[in-house]
């Protein structure tokens, strides 16, 4: 793995670029697309094709569990379908509730759990480690323990609460009330991914060189105006990253949702995802989910579009 | 831009040892409560059915195999005189069976289904970052057309709600006869990876100099032997931390597998929610079986923690 | 171009995980091994048990695949309709028998049943309706009977039995305290319980279906509206369901299912089904528990709750009688590689002997054999209530496409008795305009 220092040495007075990659071999051209290719079929069959076909179904009236029936072109018909259907907006209203408290709640945390673990202290990857366990669990698995944890007369969490404020266990009940059950899936979500959105901005914090904070005491900035003027503004970017991030992965969040409260009760916690599996696994409605599919794509892709424009705006400036 | 010599009682980016204290009790708190529900599962996989059910809960309870036989083994309810008439019990899961007046039956399902997590999330995180390698290769040394674009594609793969993928990969994979096969669900869980992974190495890659594998391939090298011989063992630990990922997401991937499998693919995060013992989740069962599959993972990434760190951002922060 | 010939790390890659992925899906054994799916709970253990003499008898394998029942219709459905292979038999839901049929996912068993001497009047009449016929009342056998069931209710005896119990109770209502008969007794007895103290600890008088997500609310909220007068059509006019589904009779019942979850329940139970439900019971939580017939026999032999601390009783009337139908049939799946041991599992299945082991290990046989045997109703403490049961059952659509029937109930119901979402008759009159839409997608009205 060493490389010898020479060979940096005569990379300095090497022949020109053109001459250097031609002389053995396939040429670059090929070798870029042999490299690129495997990774583009794979895409092209996995995921553009699928989505061509989508968007195919999604002006039809199919039906997966009636393959033999006649299958007919309705045009947007399922579009407006989906788009006047008030469950359909109870389930996205569901959705972006979900998405702003839990992004929210974990950037805050998150990055307050980063600032203090930069300060370095004794045994601090010790609890850093312990910190990322939750989210290796997967979300299926935690969302159906999660369900036992919440049970009101069996569960652990309600004893705890009780236990640290003095409500009565059986007062309240968490997946069973239509209040606050939209909170215990957010609370479980921040359980798990807030040590994810911690590591990002730790990695922002390690990222900020030292000779910045010391010119800064130089010039006698106050450690409050050091953390708003060169902290928060050089973490900013991978802040909106882990937004970013987290935010397409909650955007299609399923599993952990439908382990614990199956979108209930009622449908307090139907999200959009939950709906979509409802509609195209359960009733059949191929076509029909199909449109709110590719509905829900446009949406995300449109969004994050204009986040990653605005992502390199801040990094770049 | 030297530091200059401030007298204060620490150095300048350190903080306090006071400081230093709160933020370290605050971070084991937080570190602490959070850990409380998974050790309150590791527990219950060693409580008996009614101890994990007992309302209200028992901190203080006798450990029992049963949840780790229950996992095992399916089980049926006898009466005692057909019990007394059976052959002597075998091994210790009969003997704790037979002493809840059960049988044992048969094996559960629950080793298959770890073997299939094993092969699936190993298999498309090798073909992942195997494919991911070459074509963040690729976009960063060569001049691809619509480099940004194809990017920003690879990555939009990755916003469609698995359930809406499902849909025509379900209707597919029916006429490829690829339905509730291992080799169907490695080939649909490296086609998602692989924009991870291109996304994380093509940063990783773009940290090393080009100077390298030019002047190797002015020694006579080829490309190709290049890439081998000098970049691949620079990036081993972009690749090791895109490889912790890929294999973190296809171990714990569920909304494909339980659409898209059935008996002889299915992997453990469908299985496990639905372990029942005689009436409903058998609760320490469940347990165990949870515990026994973080396991691998935690494993896997305790030992490699150093790598997940500079994993997270790479390629992400950078273009 | 050497290069291309050198071993490109991704190309071995793929080539070593395809050798692995197409190795282990190779075919197996060379010992025939059939597999049979059906739900996760205690006859499917028994059924293990029982298989085991097929095996001796016949030298065909057996393997199984239990999915619980919050999970089996999804799964088993998604498998049939994605044509696979891996059930060769199934026991399914006697609700998949129309899609089932129309869709060509199970075999048809007239021939077979002819060959073989096997009569569909060796069965409990309900049962081969309920099971095995689509279109229903016709001779088109898709199924064999296998599992008869209902809903049917446990108390604990012991509790009743308290003398302090039954003095207050007396006192309060002045009537003995028994087993509820009618549903004005149900409720004056489950409130009766509702957080007193027994034996230390807090319990509560009932416990209901409630679960979202596949049919458990409905399941439940059946055995209130049945008795109440509740119909799924018009008897003279097929699918016209207006006043049927939304009489004032069916409004009232559904504010009684809600009444009764609100005022005698334990909290949390907000999703639940058979599980939790056995789980409360076994726990202590509460005095009455609503839950199949198929899981009597596991409660009765429970070390906690079992043999003279539990009781059972037959669903409580009110205008008329009425009560869910449960159960399911056997039947080959179309797509199966092995469907002549299939066949053969069935034929063993339906002999007589069979079905009387079947019986006696945890199964709930359909054979008049069985059932019209003169010891049957002393055979356990809930076989009188059982057979009451089955000469009153009413049963869910069938229909072809009964999961969006079933699943426009869940929402309509689930919303109003737990959700706290509108009226009761808003809900009903709601469902009828849901399922209208659904019978007019699939041409049956215009």
């Amino acid at each position: 793995m060493s490389i010898p220092a020479n060979l940096v040495n005569r990379a300095a007075q090497a022949t020109p670029k053109v001459l250097a990659t031609r002389m053995r071999g396939l040429s670059d051209r090929a070798i870029a697309w042999v490299f690129v290719g495997p990774t583009m079929l794979l895409l092209l069959a996995i995921n553009i094709f699928p989505l061509i076909w989508t968007i195919k179904l999604s002006f039809t009236n199919f039906r997966a569990n009636r393959p033999n029936a006649n299958v007919l072109d309705v045009g947007i018909d399922n579009y407006v379908s989906v788009l006047t259907d008030p469950d359909i907006w109870l389930a996205m209203q569901a959705t972006a509730h979900f998405l702003f408290w839990t992004i929210f709640l974990q950037m805050v945390i998150g990055f307050a759990l980063a600032y203090l673990i930069d300060r370095k202290f004794r045994g601090h990857g010790f609890w850093t480690t312990m910190i990322l366990i939750p989210m290796m669990l997967s979300p299926a698995v935690v969302g159906n323990f999660w369900a036992f944890l919440y049970q009101p007369q069996t569960g652990l969490f309600n004893y705890a609460v009780a236990f640290l404020t003095g409500v009565p266990p059986s007062s309240f009940e968490m997946i069973g009330s239509v209040k606050l059950a939209p909170w215990a899936i957010i609370i479980v979500d921040t359980w798990m991914w807030t040590p994810y959105v911690m590591l990002i901005c730790l990695a922002g914090l390690r990222s900020i060189p030292d000779y910045i904070y010391e010119a800064a005491e130089v010039d006698r900035a106050s450690t409050w105006r050091q953390f708003w003027s060169i902290t928060l503004p050089m973490v900013l970017p991978f802040i909106m990253l882990a937004v970013l991030f987290r935010g397409i992965e909650n955007f299609k969040m399923f599993d952990m949702v439908n382990l614990l409260t199956s979108g209930g009760p009622g449908s307090a916690t139907e999200l959009a995802s939950i709906t979509l599996k409802r509609e195209a696994f359960e009733k059949w409605r191929t076509g029909y989910s199909s449109a709110f599919a590719i509905i829900l794509f446009v949406a995300v892709f449109g969004l994050a579009n204009i986040y990653v424009k605005a992502l390199n705006a801040v990094k770049n400036r | 831009m030297m530091s200059q010599g401030i007298s204060t009682a620490h150095s300048v980016v350190e903080p306090s040892a006071r400081s230093r204290w709160i933020a370290g009790t605050l971070v084991a708190l937080y570190a602490l409560i959070t850990i409380v529900p998974l050790v309150w599962i590791i527990l219950t996989g060693f409580k008996t059915p009614p101890d994990s059910i007992s309302y209200p809960p028992k901190i203080l309870f006798t450990p029992s195999a049963e949840g780790y036989c229950n996992l095992f083994t399916t089980r049926s309810r006898q009466t005692p005189e057909y019990i007394a008439a059976l052959p002597p019990a075998v091994d210790t899961c009969d003997k704790v069976a037979r002493h809840a007046n059960m049988v044992v039956a048969g094996p559960s399902n629950y080793i298959p289904r770890f073997v299939n997590s094993l092969i699936i999330a190993f298999g498309s995180t090798i073909l992942s970052v195997g494919f991911g390698v070459m074509a963040a290769y690729a976009f960063s040394r060569f001049k691809v057309p619509l480099k940004d674009d194809l990017l920003f594609f690879i990555l939009s793969t990755r916003m469609m709600p698995p359930i809406a993928v499902a849909i025509p990969i379900y209707l597919m994979y029916r006429e490829l006869g690829l339905s509730d096969t291992r080799l169907g669900m490695i080939l649909l869980y490296s086609a998602v990876n692989v924009s991870l992974a291109v996304w994380l190495l093509k940063g990783f890659i773009d940290e090393i100099p080009r100077e390298y594998e030019e002047a190797a391939m002015v020694d006579g090298y080829t490309r190709l032997q290049a890439f081998r011989k000098v970049v691949l063992p620079q990036a081993t630990t972009g690749i090791v931390a895109t490889a912790i990922f890929c294999l973190i997401f296809a171990w714990n991937e569920y909304a494909f597998a339980v659409l898209l499998t059935s008996g002889t693919a299915q992997t453990a995060p469908p299985f496990i929610p639905i372990i029942i013992g005689e009436g409903g989740q058998d609760w320490p069962a469940v347990a165990a079986g949870t515990t026994l599959f973080l396991i691998p993972i935690l494993v896997f990434t305790i030992l490699l923690r150093k790598h997940l760190l500079r994993g997270i951002t790479f390629g992400a922060v950078r273009k | 171009m050497k290069s291309i010939a050198k071993m490109l790390p991704g190309a071995l890659a793929l080539a070593a995980v395809t050798v692995l992925g197409l190795a282990s899906t190779a075919v197996r054994a060379q010992d025939k091994t059939i597999t049979l799916c059906w739900a996760a709970w205690d006859p499917a253990n028994a059924l293990v048990e029982l298989s085991k003499d097929f095996t001796a008898k016949s030298g065909v394998k057996m393997k199984f695949e239990f999915v619980p029942w919050t999970n089996f219709a999804d799964r088993m459905l998604n498998e049939l309709n994605s044509k696979g292979k891996l059930c060769d038999l199934i026991i399914g839901d006697s609700q998949w028998i129309g899609g089932a049929a129309e869709n060509g996912h199970y075999v048809k068993l007239n021939d077979f049943f002819a060959k073989e001497g096997i009569k569909m009047t060796d069965f409990m009449p309900a049962t081969v309706t309920g099971y095995a016929e689509w279109p229903k009342n016709t001779p088109n056998y898709w199924a064999l009977p296998a599992m008869a069931d209902a809903v049917g209710w446990t108390y604990r005896k012991d509790w009743f039995a308290k003398p302090e119990i039954q003095a207050e109770f007396k006192k309060k209502f002045n009537r003995d305290l028994a087993p509820p008969k009618t549903w004005t007794e149900f409720k004056q007895v489950s409130e009766f319980f509702q957080g007193r103290m027994i034996d230390g600890k807090k319990v509560y008088g009932a416990y209901l279906f409630t679960e979202r997500g596949s049919e458990g609310i409905t399941m439940g909220v059946t055995n209130v509206l049945y008795p109440m007068g509740f119909k799924y059509e018009d008897p003279k006019k097929p699918y016209a369901m207006d006043g049927f589904v939304n009489s004032a009779d069916a409004v009232k019942g559904l504010e009684f299912y809600k009444a009764l979850y609100k005022g005698s329940t334990p909290p949390g139970l907000t999703n639940a089904y058979m599980g939790e439900g056995l789980d409360a019971f076994k726990s202590g939580q509460v005095a009455m528990m609503m839950n199949w017939f198929a899981f009597f026999p596991g409660l009765y032999k429970d070390p906690n709750v079992g043999g003279d601390k539990i009781g059972f009783f037959t669903n409580p009337s009110d205008k008329g009688k009425g009560v869910q139908l449960g159960g399911q049939g056997i039947s080959v799946v179309s797509y199966s590689a092995n469907k002549n041991e299939s066949l053969q599992y069935i034929k063993w299945f339906a002999s007589p002997e069979v079905q009387k082991k079947w019986q006696a290990i945890g199964g709930s046989s359909a054979a008049k054999a069985v059932l019209n045997d003169p010891a049957y109703p002393k055979s356990s403490p809930f076989a009188q209530n059982f057979l009451d049961s089955m000469g009153m059952v009413v049963d869910f659509w069938a229909e072809p496409s009964y999961a969006q029937l079933l699943l426009a109930m869940q929402k309509r119901t689930h919303d109003y008795v737990v959700a706290d979402k509108g009226t009761a008759k808003e809900a009903l009159d709601a469902l009828v305009v849901d399922w209208k839409k659904v019978f007019k997608d699939d041409g049956k009205v215009k």
